[in-house]
C-alpha cells in the first residue's frame, strides 16, 4: 500500500489538479509533499426510521477528499502537495495496526473517525505522541473535559456546544419549559445530560422528563402510523410545556414524536429542530459554493460529519501554507496560535480553544428543509469571543491543555 | 412639503460648502428582490426599481458609461442594460455564478470571475462571446485591472491569495498570499500598489504590484466591538489615490483610511451587514449598500457624515455610480 493514496479516485483527482495549473515561480520547483491521514472503521451503521435521509458510508472521507482538493488548488501556488492516506479498517480488523502503519509510512497529521474509546486507544499509543488528530466524529464531553489528550484536536461539536445553542435560541425565543424524552441507548442518555446542562445555563426548566421505552419498530412494517399515533399522545400527556426535547441519537423513535405529541408543541433536539454543525440548508456565507462543489465531488449533499473532516483538513492546509511547512510540530503550533483563523463558511473566522483543542464555531439550528437560526444568539455575551458560550469554557473545562 | 424641505436643506449646504454637485445616478443591485434600485445621489431618492435576472451581485458601468453591467449570479450570464431607457439590451456569457467583474483598459474586455469554478473567464463585450478561461485559486472573487491595463489582480477565497495575471498572456504569474478570505482588490491609480481586503482576516493587504510583496497591512480597532464582527468587503480608492474608503460588514460601518500613513482616519456607522460601496464621480459622495437593514446610505465625503439612509430592495449587494 503507498503511502501517496489508497485509494484510485484520490490519485486521479490530485492529478487533474495539478494539470490544471502549473507551477510558476521557480522556488516551486522542490515540491513539498504533505500526507493526511484519515482512519476510520467499517461498523453496522443503524438504519435511520426515514427512508428519505439514508447515512450515507462515505460520510466524513467526502469532506476531506473535498478539502485536499481545496489544499491542492492552494498547493499549486506554493509548492505544495497534499495527498490523503485513506484507511477504512474492517469490523474485525485492527485499528491500533492501521494506525501504526500509517505512522510508519511517516503519515502523522491523521483525521478519526472513530467511538470515544477507539479514539483514546489510538491516541494513546506510544506511535501517537509525535502525531496530531483531529477528532470528528465522537461528541463525547469527556473528550474535552477529564479524557482530553493533547495530541487530539476536534473539529466535531461537542454535544455540550449542541445543546447550548439550541438552548440559546428557545431562551431568545423564551420557550422555557422543557418536556425531555432520553431514549434506551448510552448516546441518548449523553445527550440529555447535555441538554440538562444547557437548560441550566440559559435559565430554562424541565418541567418533565420520560424514557422513551417502546421496542424500536420497523420502519416499513404496515401501519407503523397506526402504532405511533395512539402511542404518542398518551406518552407525551402530563404538566404543560413549550417544547419537546427528544434525545434519540440512533434515529430509532424521534421522527414518530413531532405533530403527535398531546399537547400542540413543537419538537427539538435530535429530530424537529435540530442544532448542527453543517446542514445542506445553510446557504450564507459564501456556503452555496462549498455546498456545490460537495455535491459535484460525491454526488450527495455535506452532512455535520464531512463539514468536520473538510474543517481539520482545511486547517492543516491553513498551516502549512501559512507557515510553509508541513512539520507536525509546526502545523500544531500555528493551529494552536492566536494566528490561527480559518474562514469555514459560517460567517466567522474559526479557531482552536487553547484549553480543550475544541473547534469553537457558530452552530446551525435548523428544521429539515430550511436554515432557522444560527447560535450564539444576539445578547450572549462572552468576555473573549461569543463563541465561547457554547460548550465548555475555560473556567468550566476539567481539561488543561498547552494547545 | 416635506420634500421641499429638503431640497432647500440641500442647496443651502451645496452653496455654502462647495459649488454645486455635477447629477450622479446609483444603481444598486437587490441580491434578494432580483431589481435595480436607480438613485438620485443629490436627490436623496430612490427613482425607479428595475426588475434583472436571478441574484444579481457584482454591478458595473461600461466605459463610457452609457451601459450597465450587471452579475445576475443564479442566471449564470452577464445581463447588460441601456441606461437611457433602463432596458435590457442583451446579455453576455461569463461562465457559470459569475459574481465580481473588472473591464480591460480598452473597455472591450470583460474579466469576470466564476465562483463555482475556480476560473476567471474573459468576455469579449462586442462580440459576446468568451475568449478565455483562466484557472486561478478555490473562489474567485475580487478582480481589479492595473490602470495601463496590462495586469489583473484576482482573490481568492479559499485559497487566500491575490493573484497577479498579465493580461497580454492570460497566465498566473505571481501568487500572493493574503489574510483569510480575501475580497475586493483594487489598484491604486499610480498602478505601484495593489489592495485587497480579508473579510475572515480581518484586514487589508496593501501589496507592492513591482514585486509582490504585502508592505502593509492595515488593521481596524472599533471601541466595543470584537474583532470577529470588523469584516473588510468592499473598497475604494479615491482618484488621487490619497484615501481608501473600505466596507466593514457586520461591524456597519465603514472606514476611512489615510493611504500614504495607513491609519484609519473614520469610521463612519452606516447600515447593517455593508457589503460594497462606490464614489460618485466628483467624489462629493459615497453610496454604501447595507445588506441586512435593506438600505443604502449616501455619505457626504467632504464633511464625513452620513446624510442619509435610503430603503432599498432586500439585501443590497453591489452598488455602481454613474453621472
Amino acid at each position: 500500500m503507498s503511502v501517496a493514496c489508497r485509494t484510485a479516485l484520490l490519485c486521479s483527482v490530485s492529478l487533474a489538479v495539478s494539470m490544471l495549473i502549473s507551477p510558476v515561480s521557480a522556488e516551486q520547483t522542490n515540491v513539498v509533499t504533505i500526507s493526511i491521514g484519515y482512519l476510520t472503521q467499517a461498523g453496522d451503521r443503524h438504519v435511520p426510521l426515514s427512508i428519505l435521509e439514508p447515512h450515507p458510508e462515505d460520510a466524513g472521507i467526502q469532506g476531506a477528499r473535498l478539502a485536499i482538493k481545496d489544499n491542492q488548488t492552494t498547493g499549486q501556488f506554493t509548492g505544495q502537495r497534499f495527498l490523503l492516506d485513506e484507511a477504512v479498517v474492517p469490523a474485525d480488523g485492527d485499528v491500533a495496526a492501521a494506525f501504526r502503519e500509517m505512522v510508519n509510512d511517516g503519515t502523522r497529521l491523521i483525521i478519526v473517525d472513530l467511538p470515544a474509546e477507539q479514539l483514546l486507544a489510538v491516541a494513546d499509543l506510544p506511535e501517537a505522541t509525535e502525531s496530531l488528530l483531529f477528532n470528528i466524529g465522537a461528541r463525547d464531553d469527556r473528550l474535552r473535559n477529564n479524557q482530553c489528550r493533547e495530541n487530539v484536536l476536534h473539529t466535531s461539536p461537542s454535544r455540550a456546544m449542541l445543546a447550548d445553542a439550541l438552548a440559546q435560541y428557545l431562551a431568545w425565543k423564551r420557550w422555557r419549559e422543557i418536556f425531555l424524552v432520553v431514549g434506551k441507548n448510552p448516546a441518548d442518555r449523553a445527550y440529555a445530560q447535555a441538554v440538562k446542562r444547557a437548560v441550566k445555563h440559559f435559565g430554562l426548566e424541565i418541567v418533565s422528563e420520560k424514557e422513551w421505552t417502546f421496542e424500536a419498530t420497523s420502519r416499513r412494517s404496515d401501519s407503523g402510523h397506526v402504532t405511533a399515533q395512539q402511542e404518542v399522545p398518551s406518552f407525551t400527556q402530563g404538566a404543560d410545556f413549550d417544547v419537546l426535547i427528544v434525545a434519540d441519537e440512533g434515529d430509532e423513535f424521534g421522527e414518530y414524536l413531532s405533530y403527535r405529541t398531546h399537547l400542540p408543541r413543537p419538537v427539538a433536539g435530535t429530530h424537529g429542530l435540530t442544532p448542527t454543525a453543517w446542514h445542506r440548508v445553510n446557504e450564507a456565507w459564501g456556503s452555496t459554493q462549498v455546498q456545490r462543489r460537495f455535491h459535484k465531488l460525491s454526488g450527495r449533499w455535506m452532512n455535520a460529519e464531512d463539514y468536520a473532516a473538510w474543517v481539520a483538513v482545511r486547517s492543516i492546509g491553513e498551516a502549512a501554507t501559512r507557515t510553509a511547512s508541513g512539520d507536525v510540530a509546526q502545523v500544531a503550533a500555528f493551529i494552536g496560535s492566536a494566528d490561527f483563523r480559518l474562514a469555514a463558511f459560517k460567517g466567522v473566522p474559526v479557531s482552536f480553544r487553547a484549553w480543550n483543542g475544541q473547534l469553537r464555531q457558530p452552530v446551525l439550528i435548523v428544521a429539515p428543509r430550511i436554515l432557522v437560526s444560527v447560535s450564539p444568539q444576539r445578547g450572549f455575551l462572552h468576555q473573549f469571543s461569543t463563541l465561547d458560550t457554547l460548550g465548555y469554557d475555560s473556567p468550566e473545562s476539567t481539561c488543561r491543555l498547552g494547545h | 412639503m416635506k420634500i421641499g424641505g429638503v431640497f432647500t436643506v440641500v442647496v443651502v449646504l451645496a452653496f455654502a460648502t462647495a459649488p454645486p454637485s455635477l447629477a450622479a445616478t446609483a444603481y444598486v443591485s437587490n441580491e434578494k428582490d432580483n431589481t435595480i434600485s436607480v438613485v438620485d445621489v443629490a436627490a436623496r431618492k430612490v427613482t425607479r426599481t428595475v426588475k434583472v435576472g436571478q441574484r444579481p451581485r457584482g454591478i458595473m458601468l461600461s466605459k463610457d458609461s452609457r451601459q450597465l453591467y450587471i452579475c445576475t449570479s443564479d442566471d449564470d450570464h452577464i445581463e447588460v442594460f441601456d441606461l437611457e431607457t433602463l432596458e435590457m439590451t442583451h446579455t453576455l456569457p461569463s461562465g457559470p455564478d459569475p459574481e465580481l467583474m473588472a473591464l480591460g483598459a480598452t473597455g472591450r474586455l470583460l474579466y469576470v470571475a466564476n465562483e463555482d469554478d475556480n476560473l476567471v473567464t474573459v468576455v469579449d463585450t462586442v462580440d459576446r462571446r468568451v475568449v478565455e478561461e483562466i484557472p486561478v485559486g478555490v473562489e474567485p472573487e475580487g478582480m481589479g485591472v492595473s490602470p495601463d491595463g496590462k495586469w489583473l489582480v484576482n482573490t481568492s477565497e479559499t485559497t487566500n491569495m491575490a493573484h497577479f495575471v498579465n493580461l497580454a498572456t492570460n497566465k498566473v504569474e505571481a501568487n500572493v498570499l493574503v489574510d483569510g478570505r480575501p475580497r475586493a482588490a483594487q489598484f491604486t491609480p499610480d498602478g505601484k500598489q495593489v489592495w485587497v481586503s480579508s473579510e475572515i482576516g480581518g484586514t487589508i493587504s496593501v501589496i507592492d504590484a513591482q514585486n509582490h510583496e504585502v508592505l502593509q497591512k492595515v488593521t481596524f480597532e472599533i471601541p466595543g466591538l470584537r474583532r470577529e464582527a470588523i469584516q473588510p468587503v468592499g473598497l475604494r480608492i479615491t482618484a488621487d489615490g490619497k484615501r481608501v474608503f473600505v466596507a466593514l460588514g457586520p461591524a456597519a460601518r465603514i472606514a476611512i483610511i489615510d493611504a500614504e500613513s495607513y491609519e484609519v482616519e473614520k469610521y463612519l456607522l452606516v447600515g447593517q451587514r455593508v457589503w460594497n460601496l462606490a464614489l460618485t464621480p466628483d467624489e462629493r459622495y459615497a453610496v454604501t449598500t447595507n445588506g441586512v437593514s435593506n438600505d443604502v446610505s449616501i455619505i457626504d465625503i467632504d464633511r464625513l457624515k452620513v446624510i442619509k439612509s435610503l430603503k432599498v430592495g432586500r439585501m443590497p449587494w453591489g452598488v455602481a455610480i454613474g453621472p
